[in-house]
């Protein structure tokens, strides 16, 4: 175990470079937001979700969903590192012609399940794919990840609401809880807590871990697919947005942002510090 | 069904998805707390299993629809077309219509029928909204015939496909042996002097005209669009050129509806005088339809009227 948490700690960084190179690349992108969710979108791929990056749409996989589809630098980064298309191609993110597009889309990108980037959309497609599992009797998990701000938004509530009362199985929402949305932080726009409460009380089970700790989020995913056995179950994440880079974190401003010349040089000198601290702590 | 029985739309929607339920194992129904109304308790009560009620969260239950149809599923997804086609109108465009699912859409209680309910429940801009959308293809049935081969040709058609259905009963234009072509307008009435193109509910009052103004010597060419998109560009541009005049009905605003898809087509292929019948630019009020109908000047009478009226000008 000690050795699988080492190496999905070593992936993340890979990750978190392959992200600053993608939007740096690209001159836009979401460096923030995909710096925080790095950590899970490693965790899932590299470890949680049954899936086959030779076979993208083999029958029976566990699915994914970005419900906060901006974040693509992040969740490309992870498929190309996992074997979906080639990492060169995350330089085409964003240009016109690409396969990367600004936001998931499911027909154009191995490994995307469905296409998204309206936010709050996520959970009801989640609950379909689910529910489609239980008529089909297969197996497979549904896994959405959802932006702290994004559950602003009224559908969310309605497909929690849902999703609670039926007892939707296998059915696993995460939450990059990193408290900070597009123009400020969550708390100073709509504040979501106590957020855990809210979705006991929609009936969830819920489970909370530091999103960047890989020793935490691992089991914690674990136990999250055997409580979804009986029904839908939501990690809150506890995430910094900007991770990684200290002079990105907690900042708003690089939700939508990203890195010139200088800042990237920066962020990637950083990356190799905190690789090199890793490598010690082995 | 006979030749002029009256029938509502909605009923023949509800019957048909129970008798397309055989050949089309895959399909579900899913409701926003509105069975009774729209008539899908028929297919909930023939197949309890087969059908969602998703309570009144309708961007929830579109969501939940485009989920379940990525993997062999085909959801008929259906509320009144005022909420479907606007309260869930970004889940039908992001989760629908963009990554083009096969997922389909019954907007009922079209236009102004609502059984009273007035302006908020009186769709005037689905057709509009769902006809902008890329990758939608949007029927409009004209009487209870066509609405169950409408269903058929939806469950057929890959992808999208939005139907417009109606509260109130229409009578029987179409013999029971017809099928609904996609994309097919339909000359139901022969004529020269000027062209009537009508949707839905209005064809049988289109129709009704012209064999009034028929037996006054007036020679309309009645044109049933029964599918908005894709349209049926080159019967429209045959009747411009053959008639010089074209009347459009619709149970919808003129912005965006029938009218102005027939505007597009002839603007750009056959310019032409066209006239718009429909709802104003306003809202519709509580009332009998067929009053407010007469109001708005898009009843039978109102139809014959514009068409003396124009020719008397020609």
């Amino acid at each position: 175990m000690i050795n699988t948490i080492h190496k999905l700690e070593k992936t993340a960084i890979q990750v978190r470079r392959s992200i600053l190179q993608t939007t740096h690349t690209a001159g836009c992108g979401h460096t923030g937001g995909s710096l925080s969710e790095a950590d899970i979108l490693t965790a899932l791929y590299f470890h949680i979700m049954r899936i086959d990056p030779r076979i993208p749409h083999k029958q029976g996989r566990d699915r994914f969903i970005l419900s906060k589809g901006h974040a693509t630098p992040g969740y490309y980064s992870v498929l190309a590192l996992r074997g979906f298309f080639p990492e060169e191609e995350l330089n085409t993110f964003d240009r016109y012609g690409s396969r990367l597009q600004g936001h998931p889309d499911m027909h154009k990108t191995p490994g995307v399940d469905i296409s998204t980037g309206s936010l709050g959309q996520g959970i009801s497609l989640g609950i379909g794919m689910a529910l489609s599992a239980a008529r089909n009797k297969e197996e497979y998990r549904v896994f959405v990840l959802l932006g702290d701000g994004e559950m602003q938004e009224g559908q969310v509530w309605e497909a929690a609401l849902y999703a609670g009362s039926h007892r939707i199985q296998q059915l696993i929402a995460i939450t990059d809880y990193n408290k900070v949305q597009l123009a400020d932080t969550v708390k100073g726009t709509s504040d979501l807590e106590p957020i855990g409460d809210k979705w006991r009380a929609f009936g969830w089970s819920v489970l909370e871990c530091d999103g960047h700790n890989m020793a935490e989020l691992v089991p914690t995913l674990e136990k999250a697919c055997e409580i979804a056995k009986s029904g839908p179950v939501m990690v809150l994440a506890h995430t910094v947005k900007g991770k990684g880079v200290s002079f990105m974190e907690g900042k708003y401003i690089w939700h939508g942002k990203s890195p010139n010349d200088t800042e990237y040089k920066a962020a990637m000198t950083e990356l190799n510090i905190i690789e090199e601290a890793c490598n010690e702590n082995r | 069904m006979k030749i002029g029985d009256m029938i509502a739309s909605r009923v023949a929607f509800g019957k048909a998805l129970v008798e397309a339920a055989e050949e089309f194992k895959n399909l579900l129904v899913f409701d926003a707390d509105v069975n009774a109304s729209t008539q899908t308790h028929f297919f909930k009560e023939a197949y309890p299993d087969r059908f969602y009620q998703c309570g009144i969260a309708e961007a929830n239950m579109v969501g939940m629809a485009a989920g379940i149809s990525t993997n062999g599923w085909t959801p008929f997804v259906s509320t009144f077309a005022v909420f479907l086609a606007k309260r869930a109108a970004d889940q039908i465009r992001v989760s629908v219509a963009y990554p083009a699912l096969n997922v389909k859409l019954n907007g009922a209680y079209g236009g102004l029928p609502t059984g009273k309910a007035g302006a908020t429940h009186s769709s005037v801009e689905d057709i509009a909204v769902m006809r902008a959308m890329p990758n939608m293809k949007v029927l409009i049935p004209a009487d209870p015939v066509e609405t169950r081969s409408a269903v058929m040709l939806a469950l057929k058609t890959p992808g999208p496909v939005y139907i417009r259905t109606v509260r109130c009963p229409v009578p029987v234009i179409f013999p029971e042996s017809y099928k609904m072509e996609l994309g097919k307008g339909l000359e139901i009435h022969t004529g020269n002097d000027i062209a009537v193109v009508s949707t839905g509910m209005m064809t049988p009052k289109a129709l009704t005209a012209a064999e009034n103004l028929e037996r006054r010597g007036i020679r309309v060419r009645v044109i049933h669009m029964g599918t908005i998109k894709p349209l049926d560009k080159d019967i429209i541009i045959r009747a411009a050129r053959d008639c010089g005049h074209i009347i459009t009905v619709e149970n919808h605003s003129i912005i965006g509806g029938l009218g102005g898809a027939v505007a597009e087509v002839l603007s750009e292929h056959q310019p032409c005088f066209l006239t718009r019948l429909g709802f104003p630019d306003i809202f519709m009020e509580s009332g009998e339809n067929e009053e407010i109908f007469s109001s708005l000047g898009i009843n039978t009478e109102n139809i014959e009227e514009a068409v003396k009226r124009i020719l008397g000008r020609k």
